[in-house]
């Protein structure tokens, strides 16, 4: 294919498929451990070191990454030793951390910055040194869960009965908040912070429609992450539609298919009759 | 023979905000008891077990289970089996029976590493423990409630421990399969020497199976057989007014205590 002689394309491509995978491993925990909305609040914390980026006049990335981190960490201490629910504490930072994009990018007077890009995503604009970002973080994440895949599985299964088996479930727990914040970072630039979300949920809930195994839910939702991201990359390309957007409504699509073509629903036929 | 003590509690509080769940609570469970505790709704029987497993840090008070505290440290060593309440666990989450009887193993196998064949062997041991060999490839979904009620006895018993917690585990189970559980229980703890503690509301059943009763709402109202605790009077006290109980024989009759 001639498009993939254009070095940018190159580029997008290889981030598409690293991110599409990164995001459904996550992804995977996030469904079935029910972190979406969590994962909402993390991803929308991200505006705000972003927009700190620019007003310090750094890498904009490179100031998100702490930022959301640190959001992470605190919207679950928040909700496991707090007062308040989870999801109160997450509307609560969603919210605050957003207010606090806005006002950033309001005191950096007579500057017009491109954030459009940052929040839907701006693929063709990968550079090479972002690749091997997405590169380091991504790896480094599916290392972790690689290293501690049986803790993080039991856990999300059952936290409590992990607790009991021993296993340090807070710290497990915080390790996932970061692993998610590492996530989004690392796909801001391909479908951007308010896409991102959809990358963490769907290709998992379409996989979870397919499957009663944990490692098989894993590798088909890997599979959808990597054709939605391919997939919404050409789609985008070739009929000029905006990239991030694509990926994920392909994504919506696969889901789609999968949720039509479930075999859960039989299964529950056959476990009701028998 | 001294025997020795499988969990001690001396003076227990916990306090849910300003609500009392457990107040001043002192009770002795011997190594090899088989324990019924009963108690109405609400009544705190399962905050003592969390008291007990360590996952819930009294007020005031000291535990102690087989002479250590039951902190994380104490879990690890993987002494005490712990079967939830039914309702607690997602039964749609995409894992096999035996995925599910091997997490059972993980506080032994240790962080980082993977489950080993030995590991398997002991997982497959428990469920033929509990007869569920057969299931060990199917899903948690496709199985009856009785039936994942024994594949989570079958992960307790999977960490070979020396105490086994039991929440409310005939909940949803019908007349006959509860009859077969506790055949199942008192089965288990002979074979392998297991002091068992059963959470339930169902005297009953629950008082001709089991060696000892502990009635407990908030406070622990007696410790002793359960000849001793039905014929006691206690039960009024324990559940304020009326009390009814299905009593256990071929015929299912009830029973209701008088009191004025």
């Amino acid at each position: 294919m001639d498009i993939l002689e254009y070095a940018f394309m190159q580029r997008a491509l290889i981030a598409a498929v690293l991110v599409g995978m990164v995001c459904s491993v996550i992804g995977t925990y996030v469904v079935l451990k029910k972190l979406a909305f969590i994962g909402a609040g993390i991803s929308h914390s991200a505006f705000g070191g972003v927009a700190l980026g620019y007003l310090l006049g750094v890498s904009p990335l490179g100031i998100a990454l702490p930022f959301s981190l640190a959001t992470a960490m605190v919207i679950g201490w928040v909700s496991r030793k707090g007062r308040i629910s989870e999801d109160t504490a997450i509307g609560i930072f969603f919210a605050g951390t957003m207010a606090l994009g806005v006002l950033f990018i309001g005191l950096r007077t007579g500057y017009n910055v491109d954030l459009f890009g940052y929040l839907f995503g701006s693929i063709l604009s990968v550079s090479s040194s972002d690749i091997w970002i997405i590169l380091g973080l991504g790896l480094g994440v599916i290392g972790v869960v690689l290293l501690l895949f049986k803790e993080f599985f039991f856990v999300s299964f059952d936290e409590e009965m992990a607790a009991v088996s021993g296993l340090p479930v807070e710290r497990l727990y915080f390790l996932l908040l970061g692993l998610m914040a590492l996530t989004v970072i690392v796909s801001i630039k391909i479908v951007g912070i308010i896409l991102v979300e959809a990358l963490l949920v769907i290709p998992a809930a379409a996989a979870f429609q397919l499957t009663r195994n944990f490692v098989r839910m894993m590798l088909l939702s890997v599979s959808f992450g990597v054709v939605s991201g391919v997939a919404g990359l050409f789609i985008s390309y070739y009929v000029d539609l905006a990239s991030g957007a694509t990926i994920v409504l392909t994504a919506a699509v696969i889901f789609l298919l999968c949720f039509a073509l479930s075999p859960k629903r039989r299964w529950r036929r056959i476990q009701a009759r028998g | 023979m001294i025997s020795r003590s499988a969990i001690s509690l001396e003076d227990i509080w916990v306090y849910y905000g300003e609500t009392p769940a457990l107040k001043a609570i002192d009770l002795d469970i011997e190594d090899g008891e088989f324990l019924g505790l009963i108690g109405p709704n609400g009544g705190g029987k399962t905050t003592l077990i969390k008291v007990i497993l360590g996952l819930l840090k009294p007020d005031r008070g000291r535990v102690t289970v087989f002479g250590s505290p039951p902190d994380r440290l104490g879990r690890a060593r993987g002494l005490i089996g712990y079967v939830p309440q039914r309702n607690q666990s997602d039964w749609n989450f995409p894992v096999s029976v035996l995925d599910v009887v091997l997490m059972g193993r993980y506080g032994r196998i240790g962080l980082f590493r993977r489950p080993s064949a030995a590991d398997q062997a002991v997982a497959l041991k428990s469920l033929e423990a509990v007869q569920m060999q057969e299931y060990a490839r199917r899903h948690l979904a496709q199985l009856s409630g009785g039936q994942q009620q024994r594949v989570m006895i079958a992960r307790a018993l999977a960490g070979e421990p020396r105490l086994l917690l039991l929440d409310e585990p005939a909940a949803g189970v019908d007349i006959s399969a509860e009859e077969q559980f506790y055949e199942l229980l008192r089965e288990l703890k002979e074979q392998h020497g297991l002091t068992i503690v059963v959470v339930t509301h169902d005297i009953a059943v629950v008082s001709s199976h089991v060696e000892k009763l502990a009635c407990l709402n908030q406070t622990l109202y007696i410790h002793a057989s359960p000849e001793e605790v039905l014929t006691a009077g206690t039960l009024q006290k324990v559940y304020g007014c009326e009390v009814e109980l299905l009593a256990h024989g071929r015929i299912p009759h009830r029973v209701v205590e008088e009191h004025e």
